[in-house]
């Protein structure tokens, strides 16, 4: 007798999909087999079992603007997403750039107990472009990922420095590529909306030539990169073209690039500013294109909670960004389509080596950490309400394809349906 | 119509009405006492959070001609924190019984925003650089006075397009009547994409003004100064600004339009803008019976005129 049970799903085992049932015991998968009994049992019927999925790109405001999201919010919102992981942005109030915020935040989620938060430090201190943060004692604490999320690092000299120093430690660059010259004074794409609205564009140049550069510094360095959030199809190409050339690289996008477009700002409601902006059908469809095909590796919410008195505010005025941790997974299977391998490969499997994120990302086996989601990918539904501590998503209301039944993190059911 | 928002997709009979009954408060405000009692009992609150006394005073004119109250607050030079309360602040005046309310806002939407969280008419006075209905009813109703119709006519608007709520409206309006309008400006003024747009575009004055039947000046931001967007004033108006050399180049019964503040010897000649053929002035005052035929539409006001 097993203590949990789920049954009867599609199952991603290290030797493909079967239909079989996943046993769990004291926290670990226990056995992978047909007819298992447990004292609790999960349906897993019509369903995808995998491993729990991981997001690359979490901000989850702790420390500093808890009244936008804290990690217990934060990381209750991941779990009823599916997320038994998420990579935790550094830019906090303070930022993470030293052991002991990073300490601080990934010890608070443990003790919380709804998914594993692994920070990503800061590249330089207090994200100001300018000294190196204290990358070694951030390494040691286990961080893997280094941004300065937020802003582009502009300075090519404090890039290629750092790069060289990640480099050496085997850690990721992750860029929020946005040329901040060009994306001054703007907020939204710079094209037919933005003309008719009146307001400040960003051209599509701003991201791909902030990729183009650090592609060169790549080429130098040798670190391992990873572009955030890529918006433009030209983004997508450069990213195309280095991965062909051999060049350590990886992207992302974002559910709200794969869901929406800059038509929806004509709105001018708040909930569609992010950045980058939402950008042309054409690079909607291109971004679309690139997650079927894998030249994008991974789909990362960019979870970015604001109060609701913050975007109450006009569109210009409102800060960036949109809640995604509940929505992504059906963002991904409406994008994806029925291709099981393919959805875990890019929400879990992918972004867990990405980010060298231990026990976290891997094909179910047995004597692993019972870190999983049960995902039905054709299930109808309508999010209405959100465990994040804020409401600005344009998915709210809409009605969305493939939803989580439950959510497992060493074993303890984080999240299920209907509960 | 419950709110006037903008002019991008009105129909040209809406327009038109519009038109009408402006140019009826037109004949209103010549009377001895230049008032009638159209909203009596109603109150009017202009809510400007970027500086304009002279679209404010407009307002408020228009409305104590219909007889309505006006209320009007001003968030002072502070710029409220860049609007974080705009919500709260909309909601208090509206409690205070306000049945209509003008705003005009730095940021792009915001009368769209007070139309969501209100439930009673907004009249859009300017929100960024995107549209301001009632500057473009006080043009067309100047032009249809002068040439009797917008159907045909060839209009220029010249300046800062990009930047310009005035040429936003405008253009819309006026295709809608029938005019052909041109944007001229310098490449960095004009939009970066304008195809869905009802207008050409030029970034040569000289070449298009010789068939104009208006030309409409915009005002340049000297505050921006040049060197930014163009190298230099004196270069901005060799190129671009209504000298009187160029007026004279103009079709004899051409006309002039500025939606001012103007910046003689800039965009429009020192002299020019006091030629019998430039109709600022006359802007201004159509500007006071515009407004009065967008609040008499609003608040359904049910006297005669
Ligand atoms: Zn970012």
């Amino acid at each position: 007798m097993f203590d949990i049970v789920i049954s009867g799903g599609s199952v991603l085992t290290r030797t493909g999909i079967e239909q079989i049932d996943v046993g769990i015991a004291d926290g670990f998968i226990a056995a992978l087999g047909s007819g298992l009994e447990g004292s609790e049992m999960i349906d897993a019927s019509g369903a995808w079992v995998g491993p729990g999925l991981v997001d690359l790109h979490t901000h989850l405001r702790e420390p500093g603007e808890e009244w936008k999201e804290d990690i217990a919010t934060g990381t209750a919102a991941a779990a009823a997403g599916g997320y038994t992981a998420v990579v935790a942005m550094p830019n906090t109030v303070p930022a993470i750039d030293n052991a002991q915020i990073a300490f601080y935040v990934s010890e608070r989620a443990r003790r919380i107990g709804y998914a594993d938060v692994f920070p990503a430090g800061a590249i330089t201190m207090g994200r100001l472009g300018e000294h190196m943060a204290h990358i070694d004692e951030l390494w040691d604490a286990g961080v893997r990922i280094f941004t300065d999320d937020g802003t582009s690092l502009d300075n090519a000299a404090v890039l290629r420095l750092a790069m060289d120093y990640i480099a050496n430690l085997g850690g990721v660059v992750a860029q929020h590529a946005v040329d901040s010259t060009l994306s001054a004074h703007g907020c939204m794409h710079e094209g037919t909306v933005s003309s008719r609205l009146g307001m400040y564009g960003i051209p599509s140049e701003a991201e791909e030539i902030v990729i183009a550069r650090d592609l060169a510094l790549v080429r130098l360095t040798g670190v391992r990169y990873h572009v955030q959030h890529v918006s433009t199809a030209r983004g997508v190409e450069l990213v195309a073209a280095a991965k062909a050339d051999g060049l350590p690289v990886t992207c992302e996008v974002t559910p709200h690039h794969l869901t929406f477009d800059h038509n929806d700002v004509e709105t001018t409601d708040p909930d569609f500013k992010m950045m980058p902006p939402l950008r042309s059908e054409t690079d909607r469809e291109a971004l679309r294109e690139g997650v079927r095909d894998g030249v994008i590796d991974i789909v990362a919410t960019d979870h970015a909670p604001h109060a609701a008195r913050e975007k109450e505010v006009p569109f210009e005025h409102a800060p960036n960004g949109v809640t995604g941790l509940e929505w992504a997974a059906s963002v991904a299977v409406e994008t994806i389509g029925d291709d099981m391998a393919r959805f875990f490969e890019a929400l879990s499997m992918t972004p867990a080596s990405i980010g060298q994120i231990p026990a976290h990302g891997l094909a179910l086996a047995a004597d692993q950490p019972a870190h999983l989601v049960v995902f039905d990918p054709v299930a109808e539904w309508t999010p209405e309400t959100t465990r994040s501590r804020s409401r600005n998503a344009p998915y709210l209301g809409t009605q969305r394809t493939g939803s989580v039944r439950a959510t497992l993190l060493s074993g303890k059911i984080t999240y299920e349906a209907g509960s | 119509m419950n709110h006037l928002l903008t002019t991008e997709g009105l129909e040209r009979e809406t327009l038109e009405n519009l038109l009408t009954d402006a140019d009826e408060f037109a004949e209103v405000l010549t009377r001895p006492i230049p008032k009638v009692p159209a909203l009596r009992g109603k109150t009017v609150a202009t809510m400007f959070f970027e500086p304009s006394t002279r679209t404010r005073m407009s307002f408020e004119k228009a409305a104590k001609a219909l007889s309505a109250d006006t209320m009007s607050f001003s968030p002072g030079t502070s710029s409220l924190s860049k609007g974080e309360s705009l919500k709260d602040t909309a909601l208090t005046v509206h409690a205070m019984g306000v049945d209509l309310m003008v705003v005009r806002h730095g940021a792009t939407g915001t009368p769209w925003r007070l139309a969501e969280w209100l439930d009673i008419p907004i009249v859009n006075g300017g929100d960024g650089a995107h549209q301001h209905p009632t500057q473009a009813l006080l043009d067309c109703l100047t032009i249809k006075q002068r040439f009797g119709s917008l159907d045909g006519l060839e209009i220029a608007i010249v300046g800062d397009i990009k930047h310009s709520r005035v040429a936003r409206s405008d253009m819309f309006a006026m295709a809608t009547l029938g005019a052909n309008v041109t944007l001229v400006a310098p490449p960095t003024l004009l939009p970066v994409d304008t195809t869905r747009w009802p207008a050409a575009t030029s970034t040569d004055l000289d070449a298009v003004m010789e068939k104009m039947d208006v030309v409409y000046l915009l005002r340049v931001q000297t505050e921006r100064g040049g060197g930014s967007v163009f190298p230099s004033l004196p270069e901005y108006t060799n190129r671009y600004g209504m000298t009187s050399a160029r007026f004279a180049r103009l079709k004899p019964d051409a006309v002039v339009m500025h939606p001012g503040p103007m910046n003689r010897g800039v965009e429009i000649g020192h002299d020019v803008a006091d030629y019998e053929r430039a109709l600022v002035l006359q802007q201004v005052t159509n500007g006071v019976a515009a407004r009065m035929a967008v609040l008499f539409a609003l608040l359904g006001g049910d006297s005669d005129v």
